[in-house]
């Protein structure tokens, strides 16, 4: 088994495998809406490589941050649907 | 915080092309700075995690650089790139520092990125690329238990299958648009080059239990809230195959914005260059799918001699630069041939409806965009292409559906807060 970190998404405090980017943790808790478009469409990664700002979520008070070119860190906030 | 590097050739892109193009300037004697978007040098090909192995292809190279003396800064985005003086001055934005790198050489190793079609259903969650199911994966996501379809052209669509089938999901469907003709003309070409061939095979196998069709594309996307199914043709027959994740690969286009912003000549789509992978701009070098897709092999000729040429160690008379030389030819032979075999069909443009949305960041559907005549009115009138992807998803696709040209380039290239925007250089210390 992989080492886990603790980040906190959307106020709930889970465990996820160390090391891994925000948009392969989100992913991997079941969450695929990482963000509302201007329209209120949900949205999630696209592109997985930093050029589509699909997937962007705020981490740690910083909005606007590409979940997919972010590692998880113990302690770190991420906030979807932002 | 604010750093000035200094180098005498600055690579832009830590890919295959730029890893190579590094190794060879710092080898050279050059003082090299490699500055890289992703987490750890490789590109998307050879994208892992920092802290753990690099996939054994990439590990020769890799080891090289480390040894090479070039300086490596990972996770920086460039977002400006001027001449001042002499010297070309490029501004980066890495976490909460801004760096600035004077150089008086540069090679653009920039890569290229997924060409996204739109079609009904592509917005969902659940729809990504091809690619980008390959990077996910290399990111950690686990895909156990997902049903998978994957629809597009290409070598990659096998391989994100493969990928997929060893993450632990179900690969539902395989659905290639070019017919089996093609595929088979070039199959038969591909026997000239028997590792890639294998390459292939090997894909294949991983992925044997998925089913595999030839002149297949995804129509439609559907599901509530996220995807639930893809709607599969062939022009007759039409098949609704369920699926909990869509990826779509419909080629690779080249990332050109940095070599537009300063001014470098294109050609065909990729950036114009020459013998020494020198662009029309004096001091600018260009390397690998910035070029034109081609693939990794003409990528590492092209970064090798580029790298070579930015120190001023490219001697066309040596024999190992000989060698270099027509490996690159032979390269960008194949790169044509495959262009050619998984060219889109006409049936794959035409998939958007007039309420489909083609700019995913302002959410600007196709009937909005149906009188503009240039990315630059479509802008204007619509904000397609000013949301923070600054048209790179919706400007490729308008590009291959509406033969709209791209816009002029404008900094910051990427999104960076004002506070990276407003830093200046500190002061120069005295020596």
């Amino acid at each position: 088994m992989r080492e886990t970190v603790a980040i906190r998404v959307d106020g709930r405090t889970v465990a996820v495998p160390r090391g891994v980017t925000v948009a392969a943790a989100l992913l991997g808790l079941g969450i695929e809406a990482f963000r509302t478009s201007v329209a209120g469409e949900p949205r999630g990664p696209l592109c997985g490589m930093g050029i589509c700002f699909e997937c962007r979520v705020s981490i740690d008070g910083l909005s606007h941050q590409r979940a997919c070119l972010t590692l998880c860190r113990d302690g770190m906030d991420v906030v979807t649907r932002g | 915080m604010v750093e000035t590097l200094r180098a005498d050739v600055a690579v832009v892109g830590g890919g295959p092309a730029g890893v190579a193009a590094t190794c060879r300037a710092a080898e050279a004697g050059a003082r090299v700075v490699l500055i890289d978007e992703g987490l750890a040098p490789g590109g998307q090909i050879h994208r892992h995690l920092p802290g753990e192995q690099p996939p054994p292809k990439a590990r020769p190279w890799l080891e090289r650089l480390r040894r090479s003396g070039a300086r490596l800064v990972p996770s920086a985005a460039v977002f400006d790139a001027e001449r001042d003086g002499s010297t070309w001055l490029l501004r980066a934005a890495k976490g909460d520092s801004v760096l600035f790198i004077r150089t008086s050489r540069l090679v653009l190793a920039t890569g290229a990125r997924e060409l996204f079609l739109p079609f009904p259903g592509w917005t969902l969650p659940g729809v990504i690329g091809a690619g980008a199911a390959q990077s996910l994966i290399k990111s950690g996501a686990n895909f156990r238990g997902k049903r998978a379809v994957v629809a597009g052209t290409g070598p990659l669509l096998l391989a994100a299958a493969a990928g997929l089938a060893e993450a632990g999901a179900e690969v539902a469907f395989v659905a290639e648009q070019a017919s089996w003709a093609r595929l088979a003309r070039f199959a038969a070409d591909a026997l000239r080059t028997p590792a890639r061939l294998f390459e292939g095979v090997r894909y294949r196998l991983a992925s044997a239990r998925a089913p595999y069709r030839a002149g297949f594309w995804v129509k439609a996307a559907g599901g509530a809230g996220r995807v639930e199914r893809a709607h599969v043709t062939d022009g007759r027959l039409k098949l609704e195959v369920a699926c909990d994740l869509l990826c779509v690969g419909f080629g690779l286009v080249p990332n050109f914005e940095m070599a537009r912003l300063i001014g470098c000549a294109t050609e065909g789509s990729g950036v114009a260059s020459g013998d020494g992978q020198e662009t029309n701009v004096a001091d600018v070098f260009a390397a690998g799918e910035v070029c034109g897709i081609a693939g990794v092999e003409a990528a590492v000729a092209e970064g090798e001699i580029a790298g070579l040429a930015a120190a001023g160690a490219l001697r066309p008379d040596l024999p190992g630069v000989r060698r270099l030389i027509s490996s690159r030819a032979k390269a960008r032979r194949f790169g044509r041939r495959m262009a050619e075999a998984f060219r889109l069909r006409p049936e794959l443009l035409r998939l958007a409806a007039p309420d489909t949305i083609v700019c995913r960041c302002e959410d600007v559907p196709l009937e909005r965009l149906a009188a503009a005549r240039s990315m630059r009115e479509a802008k204007l009138e619509t904000r397609s292409g000013m949301g923070p992807c600054q048209g790179r998803v919706c400007g490729a696709a308008l590009e291959a559906i509406r033969k709209l040209g791209p816009d002029t380039v404008r900094i910051p290239l990427v999104p960076v807060p004002l506070e990276a925007l407003a830093a200046e250089e500190a002061r120069e210390e005295p020596p």
